[in-house]
């Protein structure tokens, strides 16, 4: 879903350098030495479950919370100690935080009043901001008389009209229904790609992290397991926590019994066949590893798969309709369940599996990815 | 329409439980519709009986009282018991004739005794509701931002006079200040002065008393209103590279003004009034139309003068808090 403009568009100048940052409070460890480097003009989304320490190290690069050690450079200048008012980026907030005794006008002003830009310069840039958002018409009104996706609207346009270097966004489109979510994505897709700001957006949903950001870091307990682009976490998760919180997954736990440098064979009680992956992995004999295999990966067939490997018998125990795809939760021999995602190509009641059919589930070497930690 | 009568039905199980009594016979519109009054009525009656002790208190206690006061306040001073004349009387048997004398009225635009202490209590109020808010004010933003567990320690210190008498609070500060009281001897102690300060039969005095005593009333409404601040505003603000304190003025100042409103209509409407401490603590020169009010009624026994005095104070009152309700009303809904 990531758009092709933003994910080809070379990132070269560090904006934000984030070095080996701790944050405590009390005994409590919420970032523990987290080190990044985030480039101009990137959608950077850190990606994470509550209490991940994502919200506490964006407020760090807010400057609302100081870390307890290491450093933070925005555009080459360490920020430490800096207080937020005079840190060059801005914050969208979750809550927006919008001035309720302010009209959307002032709401948007605010900012630039705060560097005494002349008055003219103020009013044509509250103008232009209220243009983007599509919000002239409501520029007299006070934030009450607004709905949800509106007072968005203006947080946004708030928090971009000092032009920051870089855009902090705090969980931006939680407040909003799901249809309105979508639509709001690709809008601050586009205007981040139109304005050229750096965006960090903090979000626990891994679908919003997917379809926005160029590159994304899955947190957790305070450090950062991976960070890469959105379709490479998805395809090459480096851990099972990335593999089952970055989509859902199927996941074998088994013994590496072959290791050669283009295959691996790896047998799980999960599973009576053996199962063949298509890549080496610098593992040793005997140990223990995760095969991850994604439910649209894995194929459904009610007669015999040709294939030595990878396969199972199992039982329909549960079939999920979405409408454009089903989920088929299949049980296997061993017990194990195994979700398999079809498109439906024909009409639900036209399908040729249904309940508690007996099936084969199959996928090729190259579908799944093995996992060592 | 059995759908409506269930809805009835149950609205009025809700509100009295009575309504069962009436079974809601489904297809019989007649019992339905009376099932559905009879606990519409109970609905209505309980709302009306909830709105309505209070009104009743109020009417009793307030509204009688002050219709007396105001019924007194047109009648002439005489001689007996009571110590006015009626306002209506009864002439040869035959005829009712009402006697309204606006005179005690004229009396007070009269005496520049009145005005004088009218302007003295404005005066006196508006002075120390600046100061309890100026104390106040920095109190309740302390408590309001301390630590919960700390909070309501700080909350029961402020309510803490409140479990001594008044009186013996106002008595107290007597005794600090008098011209051998506690802090004239302390400061002597020390030295910093070599005799005594005139702190006691003041005004200075006055305004500490009333201050001291007011500031719970300008504290608890701030605090109420400081402590629902949300947080996220002045994060906001100081990312969007506002100081500290020009935050203060342009969210905090601006979005506390209810409880500054509150906190002030609290303290300056007694305070105008206030008796006590200006008998106890002020001087002779302190002119105040509580003890106005106190002399014509205990002194003089001019009662019809006492009352219109009274009753010109409430107007004076009434008509700005009027206005400013007003203005509130329609600031909320805009």
């Amino acid at each position: 879903m990531t758009t092709l403009a933003a994910a080809t568009r070379t990132h070269t100048k560090p904006i934000i350098e984030i070095q080996d940052v701790v944050k405590k409070f009390g005994d409590f460890t919420a970032v523990n030495g987290v080190t990044l480097t985030i480039h101009q003009g990137e959608l950077f989304s850190l990606l994470g479950g509550s209490g991940c320490g994502k919200s506490t190290l964006l407020r760090m690069i807010a400057g609302f919370e100081e870390p307890t050690s290491g450093r933070i450079l925005i555009d080459g200048q360490d920020v430490v100690g800096l207080p937020p008012y005079e840190r060059p980026v801005n914050m969208m907030f979750q809550s927006y935080a919008l001035f309720p005794h302010m009209t959307v006008e002032q709401n948007i002003a605010f900012g630039l009043k705060q560097d005494g830009l002349p008055k003219a310069e103020i009013k044509a840039r509250v103008e232009e901001m209220l243009r983007m958002v599509e919000l002239s018409r409501f520029a007299k009104r006070k934030p009450h008389q607004l709905s949800g996706g509106q007072r968005q609207r203006v947080a946004l346009a708030r928090s971009l009209a000092k032009r920051p270097k870089v855009l902090l966004l705090d969980e931006p489109l939680s407040a909003l229904d799901k249809k309105l979510r979508e639509r709001t994505q690709l809008e601050l897709v586009d205007i981040q790609d139109k304005l050229g700001v750096t965006f960090i957006m903090v979000t626990h949903d891994q679908e919003e992290a997917m379809t926005m950001s160029t590159r994304v870091a899955v947190m957790d307990a305070g450090e950062i397991v991976q960070v890469d682009h959105p379709h490479a976490m998805y395809e090459y998760p480096n851990s099972r926590f990335v593999a089952e919180f970055f989509g859902s997954v199927n996941m074998f736990e088994g013994t590496l019994v072959e290791d050669e440098p283009d295959y691996v064979v790896i047998e799980s009680p999960e599973i009576p066949s053996r199962i063949y992956v298509g890549h080496g992995i610098s593992g040793r004999q005997g140990s223990v590893v995760w095969v991850a295999v994604r439910p649209e990966k894995v194929m459904l067939s009610k007669s015999q798969p040709t294939q030595p490997d990878n396969l199972a018998k199992g039982r329909v125990s549960d079939i999920v309709y979405l409408g454009g795809i089903s989920t088929y939760m299949v049980t296997l021999t061993t017990g194990k369940v195994v979700r398999v995602t079809v498109p439906n190509v024909t009409r639900q009641a036209e399908a040729e599996i249904t309940w508690e059919d007996e099936v084969w589930i199959y996928w090729r070497p190259e579908s799944a990815v093995v996992v060592q930690q | 329409m059995t759908g409506a009568v269930d809805e009835a039905a149950r609205q009025g199980t809700g509100d009295g439980g009575v309504a069962d009594a009436v079974p809601p016979t489904a297809g019989h519109a007649r019992a339905g519709g009376l099932g559905r009054w009879v606990s519409e009525r109970l609905r209505r009656g309980g709302r009306t009986l909830v709105i309505g002790i209070p009104f009743l208190w109020l009417m009793l206690f307030f509204l009688l009282p002050f219709a007396i006061v105001a019924k007194i306040s047109f009648a002439e001073y005489q001689l007996g018991i009571p110590p006015y004349t009626p306002l209506v009387e009864w002439v040869d048997d035959t005829y009712l004739q009402i006697t309204l004398a606006i005179g005690n009225y004229q009396f007070l635009l009269e005496d520049p005794l009145y005005i004088e202490a009218y302007l003295g209590s404005l005066k006196m109020a508006a002075v120390s509701t600046l100061l309890t808010l100026l104390i106040g004010y920095p109190m309740a933003y302390g408590i309001a931002r301390a630590q919960p567990s700390t909070r309501n320690v700080l909350l029961l210190l402020v309510i803490l006079p409140f479990w001594t008498s008044f009186l013996i609070r106002v008595y107290a500060w007597i005794g600090i200040l008098k011209s051998n009281g506690l802090l004239n001897n302390f400061l002597m102690w020390l030295g910093v002065i070599n005799e005594p300060l005139p702190l006691l039969y003041n005004e200075f005095s006055v305004y500490l008393g009333i201050t001291y005593s007011y500031l719970p009333f300008m504290i608890l409404p701030l605090y109420a209103n400081l402590e629902k601040l949300d947080r996220t505003l002045l994060e906001a603000a100081a990312d969007l590279g506002c100081r500290p304190w020009k935050t203060f003025l342009t969210v905090t100042l601006p979005l506390s003004m209810p409880g500054i409103v509150a906190g002030s209509l609290l303290v300056f409407i007694p305070a105008v009034g206030e008796f006590v401490i200006p008998d106890l603590l002020g001087g002779p020169e302190t002119l105040m139309i509580g003890r106005v009010l106190w002399s014509e009624f205990f002194n003089n026994r001019d009662w019809p003068v006492a009352s219109a005095v009274a009753i010109a104070m409430l107007v004076f009152l009434v008509v700005p808090i009027m206005i400013f309700q007003h203005y509130q009303a329609k600031g909320e809904k805009r």
